[in-house]
């Protein structure tokens, strides 16, 4: 059966790539046209590339992006991982299920409802405790970590409950203390998880509008913020030129990642040869 | 072994040193037991107080605002708890921007409509997206992590860009247009833009991968030996496809279905970049209330109302994400 595709299959499956590729290179071609149109081809330019890297309101909504990403992920990774430990360690405890339902929710829930209850929560606090003061980067960093943490909760539990539990019980058996277990026993192994989790809620920072706009401030704006604002008065060349750049940054670290990730496979194919061949002399 | 002073310390040589002596744990455990908090309480209590408080009470809060009045100032609701003395207010107040909702037509079909687009861009999801999945899960494994690795890539770019790029695609003058034209389909150039046509063809195509991914995930798990065994017995393909793939497959469609149907209920990018202004959807309907009327207690109407909508699908999502965690051990 493997390796054996039917022609519908194959038909269907070019199809949907050619689907979700099409636009992307639409984008790319359209990023090097001399003319505005879309429609005219003008002639080979970089202009585009030019314009948008002259455009300071776009590179500092950019740098902001970055740093509010950056910290999101940090965050994030740090919550999400102390979230799935627990809901993958700690079998019972009290309020179980109320933890699972409230890190599986923000991943369906429509970006609309989040934005808006975080934002009427901020404005509650700024009433009662005088914080947040008004809304900018602290606000739109809380609103990130808090639906994205739960995306490194999924990552991060189900690594969790896929890792064998002997090592770590064998060191608890010689002595270790829980704290000790987890810094030099599950850390290290679940660390690619981590890794994968930190550039999965960088991600979602970066691509973040809907909840952004709602709590973000005067002087806050972040990068998808500006784009909305240029996209909503139609097409503008120098947006093709930003998507290309960023569909070439993606592309490159995903290969790299790919690349990454199937050396490690080797390696650990040999170790575990190594292993067999070293237990039978 | 190399485990003992695990990853970081390849980063940093002298971490291991520093481990052992002052050791994180160990500083940690020391303060936590000099508080009397055991490791369990930290590790649970820390992300269950941030959820408790960025997630649950900011809903308390959008309810108790649906329930308030709109005022000139900032914040731009009235206070709800001075009204409970005098109860009678309070109630009218409360049935009022929900009856609001429910009597005007326009959020009734701003509502149905959301649930009609979501529902028919699920189903168009499924229908382009199992083939994709179904047919990576039997590509020999060489290929398989290119051809994921190629759907997954559009995710990892910017969503509001990838909406962008259809707005030149499907506009008067796009080279699609060009292309119907020379093939002899339609006579002058039509737009799409601002139609549900855009509307379904933005949403399909920006969840399709969350679509192809659990369904790959289920798909490839599946025991192709039964396919054969059916084969054997005589089998037709298609109805070795019915019968066995597709019921084994369901927990992918499901998983995949959810995480489509939900977040497109309260979709706002889509319909507001590619929609016309007469293609209303719930998600759009609260921001415009939000931003351009400043109605924060209707908008907190809507969000609730929304809710309401989907909560049995978001219930169904944790059920099935809860079985497909643990179905691991």
């Amino acid at each position: 059966m493997i390796g054996r595709r039917s022609f519908f299959v194959t038909t269907a499956m070019t199809f949907g790539f050619a689907f979700l590729y099409v636009p992307i290179l639409s984008m790319i071609i359209y990023s090097f046209n001399e003319s505005r149109l879309v429609t005219v081809w003008g002639g080979f330019s970089t202009k585009w590339y030019v314009e948008l890297l002259q455009n300071q309101q776009v590179l500092n909504a950019a740098k902001l992006s970055l740093k509010i990403a950056a910290i999101n992920a940090t965050g994030a990774v740090i919550l999400g991982t102390l979230a799935g430990l627990a809901l993958a360690r700690f079998r019972r405890f009290k309020g179980r299920t109320l933890l699972t339902g409230m890190t599986t929710a923000p991943l369906v829930m429509p970006e609309v409802i989040t934005g808006l209850s975080l934002l009427l929560l901020f404005v509650a606090m700024e009433q009662w405790f005088g914080w947040p003061a008004g809304r900018g980067v602290t606000t739109i960093t809380i609103a990130h970590m808090t639906f994205s943490m739960a995306y490194v909760t999924v990552v991060i539990q189900s690594r969790l409950s896929s890792l064998d539990e002997s090592l770590e019980e064998a060191a608890m058996d010689l002595g270790a203390r829980p704290a000790k277990v987890f810094f030099v026993i599950t850390l290290p192994i679940i660390f690619p998880a981590i890794l994968a989790g930190w550039l999965l809620a960088f991600t979602l920072s970066w691509d973040d509008l809907v909840i952004a706009s709602f709590v973000s401030g005067p002087g806050s704006s972040t990068l998808p913020l500006v784009i909305f604002s240029k996209v909503r008065l139609g097409v503008s060349p120098d947006i093709n030129a930003l998507a290309t750049i960023m569909v070439t940054v993606v592309a490159i670290g995903i290969i790299v990642a790919g690349l990454y990730m199937q050396r490690q496979e080797r390696q650990r194919e040999r170790d575990v040869q190594a292993a067999l061949a070293g237990n039978n002399p | 072994m190399a485990v003992q002073g695990g990853l970081p310390t390849l980063f940093f040589p002298g971490l291991r040193g520093w481990i052992r002596a002052f050791g994180p744990y160990r500083w940690a455990s020391d303060r936590m037991k000099h508080w009397g908090v055991g490791g369990r309480t930290v590790v649970i209590g820390i992300p269950y107080l941030w959820l408790l408080l960025f997630f649950l009470v900011p809903f308390i809060i959008v309810f108790k605002i649906s329930l308030s009045d709109v005022r000139l100032g900032m914040p731009p609701y009235e206070p709800v708890i001075q009204w409970v003395e005098s109860q009678v207010i309070g109630i009218r107040v409360n049935l009022a921007n929900y009856a609001f909702l429910w009597e005007d037509p326009l959020y009734r079909n701003a509502y149905l409509n959301s649930i009609k687009v979501a529902g028919i861009s699920t189903l168009l999801c499924l229908l382009i997206g199992y083939p994709i999945a179904y047919g990576i899960a039997r590509t020999s494994s060489s290929w398989r992590n290119l051809l994921l690795l190629l759907v997954m890539l559009p995710f990892w770019t910017s969503f509001l860009l990838r909406v962008y790029a259809w707005i030149g695609l499907l506009g008067r003058n796009s080279p699609f247009n060009q292309l119907l034209m020379a093939l002899g389909v339609i006579d002058q150039p039509v737009s799409f833009l601002q139609t549900d046509v855009a509307v379904y063809i933005g949403i399909v195509y920006s969840y399709l991968p969350f679509m192809v991914l659990p369904l790959y995930a289920n798909l490839e798990k599946m025991d192709v030996t039964l396919l054969e065994a059916a084969a054997d017995l005589g089998c037709r393909p298609t109805k070795a496809f019915l019968t066995i793939t597709l019921p084994l497959s369901m927990p992918g469609i499901v998983a995949g279905s959810l995480l489509v149907f939900i977040p497109a209920v309260g979709e706002f990018v889509i319909p507001a970049l590619l929609g016309g202004p007469d293609s209303l959807m719930i998600g759009r309907v609260l921001w415009e209330e939000f931003f351009n009327n400043r109605d924060w207690p209707v908008a907190s109407a809507v969000a609730i109302a929304m809710l309401l909508l989907l909560v049995v699908p978001i219930m169904w999502f944790q059920y099935a994400q809860a079985r497909q965690v643990g179905a691991h051990r």
